[in-house]
């Protein structure tokens, strides 16, 4: 099986280097930044932290050099999806393409370029360190399950979700994998921004009364657009949130967002609040305010 | 015609220097090293305006002689302590007030028993030093009777700052005046506190789905709705309000936003704090202006 990642960042060289382990799994990694594609192809894809790795792998940044692939994992910024999909599309014509991305409209994108789609969601988080060394923060799930719209096969989506899992990433095949997703999304649109604007850890925005109502008035209107689209999630993001707050997971944690904000780099907004604004439009439900939350954090942006 | 400036930040020190021209005009200053330096060297206009006044500064209420007419131009995070230092003195003065927000004359009105003048501005400055003020923004000041202040004294106030080079309009009831800005500083003080963006084109922009012109209409509309149900007829559209102010070329950086990137004590509670309270005496829902609110006092709170 020959398995190419596309966006070798944080998440996706979790998936890399932990897949490169296997013997039947040939792993390719496609990415811009060359210092890292070097690093990689000279020393390998290092983990540390939360799982010890060393994968060997392939790694280029010209998009021409991808051998025919039986799928494609993309792990890119959200913002980055389109661009790279179209880079990379030639390498998955005869295979499927998975998203492990944040948000919403990931899987729109790759299906304007490729035809067996994987909708999926994970969990894991970490940061890259220096070019071929990536810190494991976070071990956690993986789902993933046929975008239904261009769908993979579903024995193909448990064939990699069973590569991933022996690979160390436990990952569930489902025939419907969009409650995990919008459970994601909702966590992170109700929290992320807000921490964002705020300059607040997740923890006291939590403490904060006033602010974890409106937190619950952005999760209600997440429920309320996946409810419309039939989709039933397979926990409450409130309970994630108020889990997540606790002193011993999460209470310090500052949100990737934050972190942008603070670095003045594009945020993935639009395709979380954005997200849950444009399938609202949708299906005709109000989202006011993950509206003004993304209106105020697109304003931020542009303040730079 | 004696006059004194409570308080000589930028506004306080464009009405000081300006009144210096027809009156004789006393500054009262929370700095000792402030009120000297005026005393020295005067106070110093530039901007729309280029000329130097020379007044009569004190930082202890106790060396001030009476006077005819107070202007209590502190921020409203100061009000209490100004309004506390005048007690039980000038007991022949007219009060006016000019602070943001509501309920400033309630404040200064437990300390005595002076007839008072509700104002509210519009016209703006930066302070360059303690004695240098630059003249940004030459719009009017709005000036109206409090309780039983006879309205000819307005008028005759009105009148004394149109002869000192300032614009200023006297009008029988200030409420739809004040409620005309309290939606508009709300609005915009609170968006751009939370953007980082100067009060610029960004404001009017209402083209695509997540331009932030679209939040500001959303939340000017909501504070229309309370000042309805407050029974107040607005003076001015604070939306037109608002497209007009983008439209003057040099943008204008509102004081919460100096302020929280200042990390400074903001006016958040005496203008956003007090719309949502009014909000909710009422009954009517504000859910933009209470997130609104609810941000930025969390913004202020990250400071610590």
């Amino acid at each position: 099986m020959r398995i190419c990642v596309v966006g070798c960042g944080a998440v996706g060289s979790l998936f890399a280097a932990n897949l490169a382990r296997l013997d039947d799994v040939e792993v390719w990694a496609y990415d811009l930044f060359r210092e890292h594609v070097d690093a990689i192809n000279r020393d390998g894809l290092r983990l540390s932290g939360a799982g010890e790795a060393l994968g060997r792998l392939t790694a280029t940044s010209d998009p021409t050099e991808l051998p025919s692939c039986d799928f494609g994992i993309v792990a890119t910024k959200a913002m980055h999806t389109e661009v790279a999909i179209e880079a990379t599309a030639a390498a998955f014509a005869d295979g499927c393409v998975a998203t492990v991305q944040n948000g919403l409209g990931n899987e729109e994108a790759i299906a304007k370029h490729a035809e067996r789609v994987i909708r999926g969601t994970t969990f894991p988080a970490g940061k890259l360190l220096e070019p071929g060394h990536v810190q494991w923060d976070v071990k956690g799930d993986t789902t993933l399950g046929p975008f239904e719209p261009r769908p993979a096969p579903f024995d193909e989506v448990a064939r990699l979700a069973d590569a991933c899992t022996r690979a160390g990433m436990p990952t569930t095949a489902v025939r419907d994998a969009r409650g995990p997703q919008w459970r994601k999304v909702i966590f992170n649109a109700a929290t992320n921004p807000v921490g964002a604007l705020t300059r607040l850890t997740h923890g006291r925005v939590c403490e904060d009364p006033g602010l974890r109502r409106l937190v619950s008035g952005l999760v209600d209107e997440g429920k309320s657009v996946a409810a419309a689209q039939g989709i039933e999630l397979d926990a409450d993001p409130e309970d994630l949130i108020d889990h997540a707050a606790k002193p011993e997971v999460a209470y310090n944690h500052k949100a990737s967002m934050l972190q942008d904000v603070e670095g003045r780099r594009p945020t993935e907004i639009d395709y979380l609040n954005g997200g849950i604004v444009r399938f609202g439009v949708e299906r005709g439900v109000p989202t006011p305010l993950n509206r003004a939350i993304w209106s105020l954090v697109k304003g931020l942006e542009q303040s730079w | 015609m004696r006059a004194c400036v409570i308080g000589a930040g930028a506004i306080g020190s464009l009405f000081a220097a300006h009144l210096s021209r027809v009156a004789d005009v006393l500054v009262l200053t929370r700095r000792q090293e402030h009120a000297q330096a005026l005393n020295d060297q005067g106070l110093r206009v530039s901007g729309k305006h280029d000329f130097t006044g020379r007044v009569t500064a004190a930082s202890d209420p106790r060396d001030l002689p009476d006077f005819d007419l107070g202007i209590v131009a502190t921020k409203a995070t100061g009000l209490e302590g100004a309004a506390e230092s005048l007690a039980g003195r000038f007991a022949g003065a007219t009060i006016m007030t000019v602070q943001n927000g509501l309920g400033a004359e309630e404040v200064v009105h437990r300390h005595g028993d002076w007839p008072l003048i509700s104002a509210v501005t519009f016209m703006s400055g930066t302070k360059h030093s303690d004695t240098h003020v630059e003249y940004i923004l030459d719009t009017a000041t709005w000036l109206g009777p409090y309780g039983e202040t006879p309205y000819e004294r307005v008028q005759e106030l009105a009148q004394l700052l149109v002869d000192s080079g300032l614009k200023a309009e006297a009008l029988p009831d200030l409420q739809p005046a004040q409620w005309a800005k309290l939606i508009f500083n709300a609005t915009v003080n609170g968006v751009a506190a939370l953007t980082g963006l100067p009060h610029d084109a960004h404001f009017a922009v209402e083209t695509g789905e997540a331009d932030l012109g679209r939040l500001v209409h959303a939340l000017v509309d909501e504070g229309k709705r309370v000042a309805a149900a407050s029974g107040v007829e607005l003076h001015d559209d604070p939306w037109e309000m608002n497209v007009l102010a983008t439209k003057r070329g040099s943008a204008h950086y509102p004081s919460m936003l100096e302020d929280v990137e200042a990390r400074r004590p903001t006016e958040v509670e005496l203008i956003n704090g007090a719309l949502v309270r009014e909000a909710e005496r009422h009954g009517v829902d504000a859910p933009l202006q209470t997130a609104l609110y609810r941000l930025v006092a969390a913004r202020q709170a990250s400071y610590s």
